[in-house]
């Protein structure tokens, strides 16, 4: 299968900041492919770039096969972006803002009513509200539905879902698989953890660097350690008590328990319950886990030297 | 329970024929880790809005910290600490600067501010940046740098919403690092977050849905009670019918 | 096209949308007519007068009912003596007080010679010199009337096209040029920068409406509501303030639409350099309205303004549109006349539009 995007060695800065530091990925046609970072990563400035809002300082971008600086007009026109903020016009009811992008695009919202209906039918009701007067989540499938009225080839969604509660977020997922399986590439960034195994493919962005890119079994793959989930009925203490233990090599609460590894390649259980103990923490339950995408992330980020380091 | 710092009954708040608020009803005791979710527009807001005493509610009682939402309004925001993802800090001053402002503002005198005002700055580790602007550092500096300024005047409760949003889930955990610090030396944290996992590191949770207390528990009760294994399968559980969606 | 008046559209929902602009942008033209035409205006009229008349014969006494027959001056106070003229002053009863020496007639039959003191209150030297020329001016006439020698007062100079001094013949033009420039500079280069700040524009430069339209777009609702305002303006100052139009309304009308082309155009230039709404406003307050007020001829006359400034105010626009309405409406004049004037706003606006569309960033900074 051919690939909907390409880039190679992307680098962007902003004054001494480098947003983008040689960042090199592929997506391929019909695949759901995630961005992962915090913010600062460079998200947006990669979205930006793709979307040929900006050019990089060095490397290139290939989008549906065209250059996203010679032939930035090809790409607009067959690309669906959705910034990061919310960017529609606030003082426009529902109905005139999918109008306005519609015949912007020189289609009308009937040509594409096939696709959008589904998230069509759920703003319908709210047609003729402001969209600034919108909650998060119909604003976030607003804005997905002007991005798609042209019938985009591929979506470019920054952080469409930030900020936005776990239920709208569960929902806005389900139409994306939907627009997959109709064939349109999407490229979709997020800060939540939770959201990547839903993706084909996804790369962690941290500091304008990728640290990984997979599936996200493979990217599973990538922790190594055995991992292990501890919990006792103190769990606000139980993080401090394991920091402080000699053998500890990581330990993160990961909700109702404590994801634990060891420096040595098998922790010796016992131990651990006794330290435990010693810290007053009793009735702990100990349990080899499988290392989920959170837990890779984490890993990966200790691994970057100078992580925390202010810049500037 | 440890003694009680909010107590509502049948706390509402209507705009016109709309009940953003309809008769809330719960406590918080001293020192513990309030988790307070809801989906957008369930009021989660409007209700944090009314305990910090920034708008008067409709019916209903509510004391924070010993007093009383209608007529001590202006005792309550003195003696709470507030903290959220959109009103922080001055991005253009540095640290040091955004505590001496923060600090005056909250009363403290300038010899108490300068030595508490340090002692935070150590604590927090900044070094050299404790002199640069502030739009020069990561995110996660920035919030926890909000969080100390929220607590500088040492108050028994504080109010943190969304603290966490958008950054990595390194700087996240230790963001709730603090949060149980603080915690552990007797301060109430009210805290609101759409990161259902930490949910889980609260006390209790309550959520939300059109306008009610859906649920409120601990969130081992909660998982149990819907028989599910997260608190985000619990959240989706309880506001996926809601009707409402502003 | 049907993108582009799509893109219209919207604009006019924006403005609409929007109350306080929608207010300002139609309430403006009429506030400030009224204002500088009511309160501003340099004329004076209803000055209490005292009088006092040392001498009482019959050229005073004919003075006297001239000077209040004109309306200007309203009799307030007879007074009898100097001592009293403080007093008045004072208590406010007065604005101004006559003074006719004694033997009035007779000095001026004889010495042709006759004191006439106009003694007026300092703290206002606008409404002094104005009362005093008048007094002079009125006494002129009865002199001259009466076929005596003039009484070595000062003669008025002769305003040709403004005897009555009329000051919102002079307002109307700076005026509009003011409104125009204000509605049309600054809100085209706010709403511009409005969708830079709101995110929008990133959404409208990836629908691939190229830059001309977008600007087109932008100019086409301002367009229409400027020239509204000048027609508003137009018809209530001739209607209610009386102002002639000696010549081609049609000519003027056009000549209006040039120079709001011009007004829009330097908004989107100071929009295509700004990013932020407050930078656009700061900019067209200060680099535009300013200006317009004081160096385009507005209140100060270009002729008597420092030579540093007379070459600067060349470049401010409204300092040919204003040479083009006054010429119009006061003169009568017409195209013969006025080309240089037209020829050179021609030139600015496609000096601007030509820099803006080239500097239109088609991506993000």
């Amino acid at each position: 299968m051919s690939d909907a995007l390409v880039t190679e060695g992307l680098l962007k800065r902003f004054g001494k900041v480098e947003a983008l530091n040689g960042v090199a990925f592929s997506v391929r046609q019909g695949e759901l492919f995630g961005i992962i970072g915090a913010d600062g990563a460079g998200k947006t400035t990669l979205f930006r770039i793709l979307a040929t809002l900006l050019l990089p300082d060095e490397g290139r971008a290939e989008v549906l096969g065209f250059d996203t600086r010679a032939s930035y007009r090809q790409i607009r026109t067959r690309v669906g972006y959705m910034p990061g903020r919310f960017s529609l016009y606030q003082d426009l009811s529902v109905a005139e803002n999918l109008d306005f992008f519609a015949t912007v695009f020189g289609t009308s919202v009937e040509k594409s009513y096939d696709l959008i209906r589904d998230i069509y039918v759920q703003l319908e009701p709210f047609k003729n509200r402001k969209a600034g007067q919108l909650s998060g989540g119909m604003k976030q499938k607003l804005a997905l539905c002007c991005a798609l009225v042209h019938r985009p080839e591929l979506l470019l969604l920054d952080e469409p879902t930030t900020g936005v509660d776990a239920v709208s977020r569960d929902e806005f997922w389900q139409m994306l698989q939907r627009f997959r399986q109709l064939g349109i590439t999407i490229l979709v960034s997020t800060p939540y953890m939770d959201e990547a195994s839903l993706c084909d493919r996804l790369a962690f962005l941290q500091l304008g660097k990728m640290l990984a890119l997979d599936t996200p079994s493979g990217i599973t793959n990538l922790f190594r350690k055995p991992l292990y989930a501890i919990s006792a009925d103190e769990k606000h203490r139980i993080v401090s008590a394991l920091r402080s233990f000699q053998h500890t090599a990581s330990a993160y609460a990961f909700g109702d328990s404590v994801h634990y590894t060891d420096l040595r390649d098998v922790p010796d259980e016992q131990e651990l319950i006794a330290w435990l103990a010693s810290k007053g923490i009793s009735d702990v339950r100990i349990t080899r886990i499988r290392p989920g995408i959170e837990d890779t992330f984490i890993s990966l980020i200790e691994q970057e030297p100078a992580r925390e380091q202010p810049h500037g | 329970m440890a003694e009680t710092i909010i107590r509502t009954e049948r706390l509402t708040k209507r705009f016109g024929s709309f009940t953003a608020v309809d008769e809330i009803s719960f406590t918080v005791g001293s020192g513990e880790i309030f988790g307070f979710l809801g989906a957008n527009g369930a009021g989660k807001t409007t209700a944090i809005r009314m305990l910090t005493g920034l708008l008067s509610p409709t019916e209903g009682s509510a004391s924070v910290a010993g007093f009383d939402v209608y007529r001590e309004s202006e005792s309550i925001k003195r003696s709470i600490g507030y903290m959220s993802q959109r009103f922080s800090l001055y991005d253009d001053l540095t640290p040091r600067e955004n505590v001496r402002f923060f600090g005056g503002i909250y009363g403290l005198g300038s010899s108490e501010l300068k030595e508490k005002g340090e002692r935070m700055l150590e604590a927090l580790d900044l070094g050299h940046a404790a002199d640069t602007r502030l739009s020069a550092l990561p995110l996660g500096w920035k919030q926890k740098l909000a969080f100390s300024v929220a607590l500088l005047h040492e108050p028994k409760l504080v109010f943190l919403d969304e603290p966490t949003g958008g950054v990595d889930p390194v700087t996240r955990r230790r963001f709730w690092d603090l949060i149980y610090q603080t915690a552990s030396s007797g301060v109430t944290v009210f805290v609101t977050t759409h990161y259902m996992d930490e949910a889980e590191y609260c006390d209790r949770v309550s959520i939300m849905v059109d306008g009610r207390i859906a649920a409120l528990d601990t969130p081992e009760k909660l998982r149990e009670r819907y028989e599910v294994n997260t608190m985000n399968d619990v959240f989706i559980r309880l506001a996926r019918p809601a009707r409402r969606s502003e | 096209m049907r993108r582009f008046l799509g893109f219209v559209r919207k604009e006019f929902f924006h403005i609409i949308r929007d109350r306080r602009t929608a207010a300002i942008l139609f309430a403006m033209p009429i506030l400030q007519l009224l204002l500088f035409g009511y309160a501003i205006r340099n004329e004076v009229t209803e000055v209490r007068t005292g009088i006092l008349d040392l001498s009482h014969d019959v050229v005073t006494q004919e003075l006297t009912d001239k000077l209040l027959a004109s309306g200007t001056f309203i009799p307030s106070a007879i007074l009898s003596s100097e001592q009293q003229i403080a007093d008045a002053f004072a208590s406010g009863r007065v604005n101004v007080v006559v003074v006719f020496g004694p033997r009035f007639a007779e000095r001026m039959l004889h010495d042709q010679k006759a004191e006439l003191q106009v003694v007026t209150d300092g703290s206002d030297p606008n409404v002094s010199r104005i009362v005093t020329g008048y007094a002079a001016s009125v006494a002129g006439d009865y002199l001259r009337d009466k076929g005596y020698p003039s009484p070595g007062i000062v003669p008025l100079p002769v305003m040709m096209f403004n005897p009555g001094l009329k000051s919102v013949y002079l307002f109307v033009p700076g005026l509009m040029a003011l409104l125009l420039m204000l509605v049309s500079a600054m809100m085209t280069s706010i709403s511009i920068t409005r969708e830079k700040e709101s995110g929008t524009m990133e959404l409208l430069l990836v629908s691939s409406l190229r830059p001309i339209q977008v600007i087109v777009g932008k100019v086409v609702p301002y367009l229409t509501l400027s020239f509204i305002n000048v027609i508003t303006v137009v018809l209530m100052a001739m209607f209610i303030f009386g102002v002639p139009c000696r010549g081609s309304i049609v000519l003027l009308l056009l000549e209006s639409l040039l120079f709001i082309l011009t007004a829009l155009s330097l908004g989107i230039l100071i929009s295509t350099i700004t990013s932020s709404q407050q930078v656009a406003m700061m900019i067209s307050l200060a680099g535009l309205l300013l200006p317009t007020v004081l160096l385009s001829g507005f209140i100060f006359p270009v002729t008597s303004m420092p030579w540093p400034l007379q070459l600067i105010s060349n470049i401010i626009p409204a300092r040919w549109y204003l040479v083009l309405v006054r010429g119009i409406m006061l003169k009568g004049a017409g195209l013969a006349e006025l080309w240089k004037e037209t020829l050179v706003l021609i030139a600015m606006t496609v000096l601007f539009m030509t820099v803006s569309v080239r500097k239109f960033s088609e991506r993000l900074q």
